[in-house]
């Protein structure tokens, strides 16, 4: 017995756009490093949570470029170990 | 005083920020653009590039004020400024591992060269081409978009997007020029360096703004984006210096009690 062919899906000119808008914000901030979007996103909730004390706030303009700097720092170590090309 | 030495610290900083990035956009653009003139014509190129720009620029005029008008401040400031981080921290990373030698750099002649062969391969068509229009067009306003969030993002977090605009519009003109002038030495424009620099200021800013979004106190405000240019530069500097071949050889051989056998190839 022969195979189905398999059905083309056919896309609207709309949910092409909507799959092309979706794709260049994808690669423009997620790529091929996910490691910098989930660390960013992890650095900015850590000093947001620091802020809530008064206390540690002081320490929070101090926090965060170090923080920023590691996330920097490990992405291109981890870039060396894998072969950055 | 002090509060115009600040104002015009940030909006000097902003100002190099959207230029270097445009120009480096445009580089690449450029390379495209000579490349599709050189082999099939002038005129569509042209049209393309223009066209480009006109959409790219439209862009600009209607998403920048409309996001300055509806968004709050403090929301726009986390968005933006976590917008630019990642995006910093991206150009950042592939300038450090392209300077340490751990990544190819960018070559404007193997591109240039790419881009001549596959339009050689079909005949230029009479009046207006086609494929030289979307090809030119394609270029510039895919390496155009990225330029675009820039100049919407550092602009309208700064209520400044009149500068960025103006900025990037005197990158356009600028590598327009030299591009007229060198034609195919494109690969003469220390891309690297270019980008290196653009990615220390996104960073800055991006650190800077989603901080104040989450209500980090800045000392010095303002006066703090130039501090982390420089932290970061240092951070930069170190990373490249401690990746390029043989440095932990090196190292190892000045710490006390090492075998000294560095690696001097």
């Amino acid at each position: 017995m022969a195979e189905p062919e398999p059905r083309v899906r056919q896309r609207t000119p709309v949910a092409r756009m909507v799959a092309a808008f979706g794709r260049f914000w994808w690669e423009f901030l997620i790529g091929d490093t996910p490691e910098l979007f989930v660390g960013a996103v992890l650095v900015v909730g850590l000093v947001a949570l620091v802020c809530v004390d008064h206390a540690a706030r002081a320490w929070a303009a101090v926090l965060l470029p170090v923080l920023v700097a590691g996330l920097l720092g490990t992405s291109v170590w981890r870039a060396k170990r894998r072969g950055a090309n | 005083m002090i509060a115009t030495t600040t104002v015009h610290s940030g909006s000097v900083v902003l100002a190099v920020a959207v230029f270097l990035a445009c120009a480096v956009e445009m580089v690449e653009a450029l390379t495209i653009v000579v490349a599709v003139g050189s082999t099939r014509g002038w005129r569509s190129a042209l049209e393309g590039t223009a066209v480009a720009l006109l959409v790219l620029g439209a862009l600009v005029v209607a998403l920048g004020p409309a996001i300055v008008h509806y968004v709050p401040l403090g929301t726009l400031r986390l968005v933006v400024g976590g917008l630019l981080l990642v995006f910093g921290l991206q150009w950042l990373r592939k300038a450090v591992l392209r300077a340490s030698g751990l990544k190819a750099r960018h070559d404007e002649d193997a591109i240039f060269a790419r881009q001549v062969e596959e339009l050689s391969g079909t005949a230029a068509a009479r009046g207006r081409d086609t494929t030289a229009f979307v090809v030119a067009f394609k270029g510039v306003f895919l390496e155009g978009l990225e330029v675009v969030v820039v100049v919407i993002t550092l602009g309208t977090t700064s209520h400044d997007l009149g500068l960025a605009a103006a900025a990037a519009g005197a990158a356009i003109v600028v590598v327009g020029a030299i591009g007229v002038a060198v034609a195919r030495q494109l690969s003469a424009v220390p891309e690297n360096a270019m980008k290196m620099g653009v990615g220390l200021m996104l960073v800055s800013f991006g650190t800077f703004w989603s901080g104040e979004g989450v209500g980090v106190h800045w000392p010095g405000s303002d006066l703090a984006i130039p501090v982390l240019v420089g932290v970061y530069g240092l951070g930069a500097w170190a990373l490249v210096t401690a990746l390029r071949p043989g440095s932990m050889a090196r190292i190892s051989a000045l710490l006390p009690g090492a075998g000294g056998s560095g690696d001097h190839g």
